[in-house]
């Protein structure tokens, strides 16, 4: 058999399996979440899983990666083991609302003291069915099956996740975390659904950790909603700490509302083959976006950033910085689309995109796209793929650091940018010492979750 | 102290350096100019290890040991100092964390445990004293946007810090009012000794009324042309190179 119809197969099978399973994800779930299913389930049959062949995964192939001969897990009843994943925050004087997802469903031992009035969090599953007002609202409005076929397959195959409610004028301190956990005895196909609502002038932040907990091969779908009302500030943080057998797509769509602000910082610390989507659509004027990344690639490792920022009306802002170190082998690219809509005046949009190759294998690719329909407009690009400061360096070296000393605080002086944006002090502090233990080559992700100390089971680092 | 031995050094194939000998003994204060473009700034490279230039010939003896052998760290652990002609700016990293390191990797290539916390913000702000250094400078990342007279101030505030056995300055003045002009020259004499040697590379007698040298030499195409006391800057002063230039012509 060809590679070309053995990919071909791999489409057919994800569609067979999917109608196999599709009373089951249907049963009990709203009727839009089982419609889109269908509509989905057209598109997806026209584009199957992406190649290098289809223009926005031009970097990333994800064929050989998702195999339909992964075990899914459908509804409840597929979960073996629903034990209390031990789950200790290891962020020093931060309080958070903690919850957790294991292989991309909501865990049912998840409690919530002193949640605000109004606020909801809870599975899915249950929210689709108990909220069936918002989810007729918001789900599928932001993550168009159309966009995009990951978020097609993930449609189709929509049963679980979490969802975060905050009502209207609601202020959250404390930072909700959702921790993803990966933890099987056999390879795993992960298809988690999400969804975030932030109404009118709320504010909060979330952080979202991703973790492998067991040495299986993982092949996660994640798509995540996020609605931001108006006048509302919010920030997504995020944390990709997983084994290098992960192939992970991360899918995050974003619709913000008049005078809203929103910031997404994303930290790729350690994973396999990562493709994060983030997609924004400023739905409003006066929005503010910021968007920052930073990924440490190393050994066969591959981190592919997509961000869209969709600019639909005028005087809104948008920011973007993504930043990363690539060593040994490994690859990654960036592609930073922005539209600005003939509306869309005044729009002011920022791009930067730098890269730092330790090593001649290492290897970059960067793309802005600008697609400009206004007249009146600021925007501005750049990108670099560049090695590292032999003046720098060799200045360090002059009053006696070491050439790896040297080398250690230069790579982490490139990253302090990204790092300096997070908000959270405490969180900023781990990560600052995450990212020096990850140049140092200490991190040592087979012992414990690096940032919330969930135990590992003697996983082999792989 | 330091002796530099027929040495040549070349960069892509172009011979900067041809054939410098050099002897400084402990406490003297050499001083070295010359035209643009004779090789300056490429000695106190080659001196400090930089591997853009290739070493093709020669020695150079410090303290008893061969540099040849030594990283630019040992050199710099071995009590060599080097203020840049142009100093490098390096975002993101903190002048305080870049201090701490470079004093406790001193100490640890002489045995010695790492600075205590307090001793070593002690030891900061005497030597910040010392340069009549900006407190906020400190705060910030190395040499970034820092105007170029402060960056002057910085190389002498490290060389404070680190008290090096020979500091080379190359071209430490240009750039400076007269101010601070005066302040780097104090912060060179404070740090006289009989032990401590200097070797100060200028364009102008002006440093040379401050830091009074022991002798100055004429670097021109990569040799040592003329050696002479300190009288001999002040001749070069009045009438410039050209005549050292003609006797020279190859
Ligand atoms: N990286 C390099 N690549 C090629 N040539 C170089 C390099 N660095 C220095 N040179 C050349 O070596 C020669 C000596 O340069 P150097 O900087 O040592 O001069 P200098 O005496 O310090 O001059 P100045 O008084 O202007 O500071 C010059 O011709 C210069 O162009
Ligand atoms: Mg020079």
């Amino acid at each position: 058999m060809s590679i070309a119809s053995q990919m071909v197969n791999t489409t057919e099978q994800f569609i067979k399996l999917f109608e196999k399973n599709q009373s089951a994800l249907s049963n009990g779930m709203h009727p839009k979440v089982n419609q889109l299913r269908d509509v989905a389930l057209n598109h997806f049959k026209q584009t199957g899983i992406p190649n290098t062949k289809v223009e926005n995964y031009k970097y990333t192939n994800l064929q050989p990666f998702f195999r339909p001969e992964y075990k899914q897990i459908i509804t409840k009843e597929d979960i073996s083991d629903n034990s209390n994943p031990n789950f200790k925050c290891e962020v020093p004087q931060l309080d958070t609302y903690q919850l957790f997802t294991i292989n991309g469903r909501f865990f049912q031992g998840n409690t919530f003291p002193k949640l605000p009035d109004g606020v909801i969090i809870c599975s899915f599953e249950d929210f689709t069915t108990k909220y069936p007002e918002h989810t007729e609202k918001y789900y599928g409005e932001t993550a168009q099956v159309n966009s995009d076929a990951m978020v097609a397959l993930n449609t189709m195959n929509a049963r679980d996740g979490f969802v975060i409610y905050i009502p209207k004028g609601c202020i959250i301190d404390n930072p909700i975390q959702v921790v993803n956990l990966m933890i099987d005895n056999t390879d795993l196909f992960v298809n988690q659904r999400n969804l975030i609502i932030a109404e009118n002038d709320c504010q909060a932040k979330v952080m979202i950790c991703d973790h492998t907990v067991s040495t299986q091969r993982f092949a996660i779908n994640a798509v995540t909603e996020v609605f931001i009302g108006e006048r509302a500030v919010f920030d997504i943080y995020g944390l990709q700490s997983q084994h290098n057998m992960t192939t992970q797509v991360a899918g995050t769509y974003i619709t913000q509302k008049t005078g809203s602000n929103v910031m997404v910082n994303n930290l790729t610390l350690h994973s396999g083959i990562v493709r994060n989507n983030i997609y924004v659509t400023l739905d409003g004027e006066h929005c503010e976006t910021h968007l920052y990344g930073l990924y440490l690639n190393d050994k066969n490792q591959h981190v592919d950033n997509f961000t869209f920022i969709d600019h639909v009306k005028p005087n809104c802002f948008s920011s973007e910085l993504f930043k990363g170190v690539l060593d040994d082998y490994s690859s990654g690219s960036f592609t930073g689309k922005i539209m600005v809509r003939p509306n869309a005046q005044k729009t002011n949009a920022f791009q930067s995109n730098r890269n730092l190759l330790l090593t001649p294998d290492a290897k970059f690719n960067t793309k802005p796209q600008l697609e400009i329909y206004a007249d009146d407009v600021k925007c501005s690009h750049g990108a670099t793929v560049g090695q590292m400061d032999e003046n720098a360096l060799f200045y360090l070296r002059s009053r006696g650091l070491s050439k790896e000393e040297a080398r250690i605080l230069l790579m982490y002086a490139f990253t302090y940018e990204v790092i300096e944006k997070i908000k959270v002090e405490p969180l900023k502090e781990q990560i600052r010492g995450l990212v020096e233990k990850r140049f140092r080559g200490e991190l040592d992700k087979c012992e414990s979750c690096v940032v919330c100390g969930q135990l590992g089971h003697q996983i082999s680092c792989l | 102290m330091l002796t530099i031995k027929n040495l040549h050094a070349k960069i892509d194939d172009k011979e900067i350096l041809r054939g410098i000998n050099l002897t400084i003994k402990p406490g003297e204060i050499h001083a070295i100019m010359g035209p643009n473009g004779s090789g300056k700034s490429t000695l106190s490279a080659v001196l400090t290890g930089n591997d853009k230039f290739e070493v093709t010939e020669g020695d150079i003896i410090f303290n008893g040991k061969n540099l040849m052998d030594l990283s630019p760290e040992d050199r710099s652990r071995e009590g060599m100092f080097l203020s840049f002609q142009y100093p490098v700016e390096i975002p993101g990293v903190s002048m305080t964390n870049f201090m701490r390191t470079a004093i406790n990797e001193h100490r640890k290539y002489k045995g010695e445990p790492p600075m205590s916390a307090s001793d070593f913000l002690k030891l900061m702000r005497e030597k910040k004293k010392l340069v009549e250094i900006d407190s906020n400078l400190t705060n910030r990342s190395v040499n970034e946007g820092f105007s170029g007279g402060e960056k002057k101030k910085n190389e002498i505030f490290q060389m404070a810090m680190l008290e090096p056995k020979l500091s080379i300055l190359d071209e430490t003045d240009s750039g400076l009012d007269i101010d601070a002009l005066r302040i780097v020259a104090n912060g060179v004499n404070k740090l006289k000794s009989p032990e401590r040697s200097t070797i100060v590379i200028t364009h102008y007698q002006r440093l040379l009324d401050y830091i009074v040298p022991d002798y100055v030499h004429v670097l021109y195409k990569g040799r040592i042309v003329r050696s002479a006391g300190k009288e001999l800057a002040l001749e070069l002063e009045e009438k410039g190179y050209d005549w050292i230039k003609k006797e020279f012509e190859d």
